[in-house]
């Protein structure tokens, strides 16, 4: 039997000798640096978290009716009338969130360890395109349920659009298809999400591996194994093959990651509104706004910069803008960041307080996105000159601040940086 | 005018109970209570059924509370010809509409909305009030359309704005029910047929909750052991990292 597979195998690789080929390239013969730490599981988790997405989303296809009329409707069927339809609808939902917890752990490891850095601009700048679709697909994905959060989270993401100065009415239309949200809109929706941004994701995660496979993974230490290389066998001395090494080791990490998705998906599904919010359970009202819109709690942070812009000459089009130049802004974290070490381990004390502060933001603008802006305010008495309504405002706009201060006046502070000397070899 | 202004001095304790919210009781439910799941059902169909439709919810799910496709036939099915139908109101959209201004939502996933707290809370809470279309009002839902459905068990009871200062002199508006007249069941009997009915609605809900806690033990279990195993795989090939 098991010279017969072999017979079939080198028949198969006589005439497709690039699959053994890239297996080596990618897989038994990419070396990666061996000081992998508990940072290094994301990425590989944020690949696996891809397929869980798009297994269950096939599976939800089969069942779900993307018509306005059907779609509430075909949602609750799978969650009752479909075998297996709850697990499958939860896998999905708590997926969404978990690929955003998962790529912004792995985003504050590149960060950490200066992944971004030369030689490796590429395999970031893809990562941050990887980020972008990625909300795009959330976004997609969050109006086919079609609750009240869905169809009024829709409208007032497509009425951002609508605040570019000339061209914003038309494009906001031209997106929708409609005058409002609705059947035209999530027809397009659906399209986009179930084909056209996975087919991009696909693409890019492609992308990101090559560019990373090319130049060599960074580590904790931050140092390039390549620079040490056996001379003999002419891998590097520190590096140890991707597979079995980092393959058992992912796998461990996958399974801690899976348990806790099982926690997630069959104890706490709707994980107290953040994951699922109860909003959503009411099928979407053209002519009901709900009086407390909020997106889900991964677009939060941005969402909480967009209020904390002041409108400028009655148009909220400064939101917008900041709104999307805080994600734009990371394509350029490679050049902002002038520092001559990678790791954080021989950083000096300016970027790992910026650093501090910058996850800090990030965090309390996450939480006050999904607060009315009034959260602090319930005091009822004015503190100083301040109104106290006004008080979660202008935290936001604070932190808001503080997040771009981050990035704009990162070239002067790493530049001016204390470093400590980095070793020559890995040290773990 | 006196409507005005009866509805201007109730005006605190309704934007009170909309803005703070009327403080919830809790809903001592209890998923795997089959009997109440039961008792829930039955009021449910009797009491609820007439106006509100739980249209994602097949009769014949009901088996889950452990009841037969006879007994749900003949006792609970009062809206379809056939046992595998969806629980749907008799009562057209339309029709609810024109009777009392919005049709009555349907309530397969209600509880998914509000939460268990709310609806035992709210169901408990309707008030006479003379200045609303239906004669009704209800301290956690103010000025809801919709009429006290369970008056005959719970009897009739009026809401009384009361206005006291404290020591700094900021003034505390308070509510108190007064008892108009008794009900068919007393106040320990209505507050356990609204548990039914509430624990009744958390399970339509979600009919797969009970399953899934059960299979997510099983799924963790197995987890579990893949973690062990995984973990003596990776400590055996990392033996000659150094």
């Amino acid at each position: 039997m098991a010279s017969r597979l072999m017979a079939l195998w080198d028949w198969f690789d006589s005439r497709m000798p690039s699959v053994a080929e890239e297996w080596r390239k990618h897989a038994a013969e990419y070396y990666a640096p061996k000081n992998f730490n508990f940072w290094y599981y994301f990425g590989s988790l944020a690949l696996l978290v891809l397929v869980i997405q798009i297994v269950s989303g096939i599976f939800l296809t089969m069942h779900y009716k993307p018509d306005a009329s059907l779609a509430f409707g075909s949602v609750e069927y799978i969650m009752r009338d479909v075998p297996g339809g709850w697990a499958l609808r939860y896998i999905h939902s708590t997926g969404g969130s978990a690929f955003f917890l998962v790529a912004y752990l792995h985003m504050f490891r590149a960060m950490l360890y200066g992944s971004h850095k030369e030689p490796r601009e590429l395999v970031w700048i893809f990562g941050v395109l990887i980020y972008l679709t990625l909300m795009g697909e959330a976004f997609f994905g969050y109006l086919l349920p079609w609750g009240q959060m869905s169809y009024w989270g829709a409208q007032v993401i497509v009425n951002l659009f609508a605040t570019i100065p000339l061209v914003g009415p038309d494009l906001a239309l031209w997106i929708r298809g409609d005058y409002v949200v609705s059947d035209a809109t999530l027809n397009r929706f659906f399209a986009l999400h179930v084909i056209a941004f996975p087919l991009v994701l696909l693409g890019l995660v492609v992308a990101h591996l090559l560019a990373l496979h090319d130049v060599g993974s960074n580590n904790p230490d931050g140092v390039e194994i390549k620079k040490h290389k056996d001379p003999k066998t002419g891998h590097p001395l520190d590096g140890i093959p991707f597979h079995p090494y980092y393959t058992v080791k992912d796998i461990v990490g996958a399974v801690v990651f899976l348990a806790a998705f099982a926690v997630v998906m069959f104890f706490v599904p709707e994980m107290g509104g953040y994951f699922l919010e109860a909003n959503n359970f009411v099928p979407a009202d053209a002519l009901k706004t709900p009086a407390h819109i909020q997106p889900v709690w991964y677009f939060t942070p941005y969402y909480s910069i967009l209020r904390a812009v002041p409108p400028l000459f009655n148009s909220q089009f400064p939101g917008v803008l900041a709104m999307g130049v805080a994600t734009l802004i990371l394509l350029f974290l490679p050049w902002l960041d002038r520092s001559p070490v990678k790791s954080i381990r021989y950083r000096g004390p300016y970027y790992k307080s910026a650093l501090a502060i910058f996850v800090i933001s990030f965090l309390i603008l996450g939480y006050l996105g999904t607060e009315p802006t009034t959260v602090w305010g319930q005091f009822g008495f004015d503190a100083f000159f301040l109104d106290t309504r006004e008080i979660a405002t202008w935290v936001a706009r604070a932190f808001t601040v503080l997040y771009f201060l981050f990035f704009i006046l990162m070239p002067w502070y790493t530049a001016r940086d204390t470093a400590k000397p980095v070793p020559e070899r890995v040290t773990s | 005018m006196k409507r005005l202004i009866l509805l201007l001095s109730l005006a605190p304790a309704l934007a009170l109970a909309a803005e703070a919210g009327f403080r919830l009781d809790r809903a001592p439910i209890d998923p795997r209570d089959l009997a109440s799941l039961q008792a829930g059902a039955r009021t449910f169909v009797n009491y609820c059924l007439g106006c509100h439709g739980t249209q994602y919810m097949r009769y014949n799910r009901l088996a889950d509370l452990g009841l037969s496709e006879a007994q749900i036939k003949d006792n609970l099915a009062f809206t379809a010809d056939k046992v595998g139908d969806p629980m749907r109101t008799a009562m057209g959209g339309k029709e609810g509409k024109d009777w009392f201004g919005v049709a009555p939502p349907d309530l397969s996933v209600i509880a998914r909305v509000r939460g268990a707290d709310w609806l035992y809370t709210y169901l408990r809470t309707f008030y006479r009030d003379p200045n609303t279309a239906s004669g009704w009002n209800n301290a956690v839902f103010p000025n809801v359309a919709m009429p006290h459905a369970l008056w005959t068990l719970q009897g009739e009871k009026a809401l009384e704005v009361t206005r006291t200062k404290d020591a700094s002199g900021h003034e505390i508006v308070g509510s108190k029910f007064t008892r108009i007249s008794e009900g068919s069941q007393t106040p320990v009997q209505f507050d356990a047929t609204v548990r039914d009915l509430v624990n009744f609605l958390v399970y339509a809900g979600e009919p797969a909750a009970t399953s899934r806690k059960r299979i997510g033990i099983v799924v963790l279990f197995v987890l579990g052991v893949l973690f062990v195993l995984a973990y003596a795989l990776k400590k055996e090939y990392w033996k000659d990292v150094h």
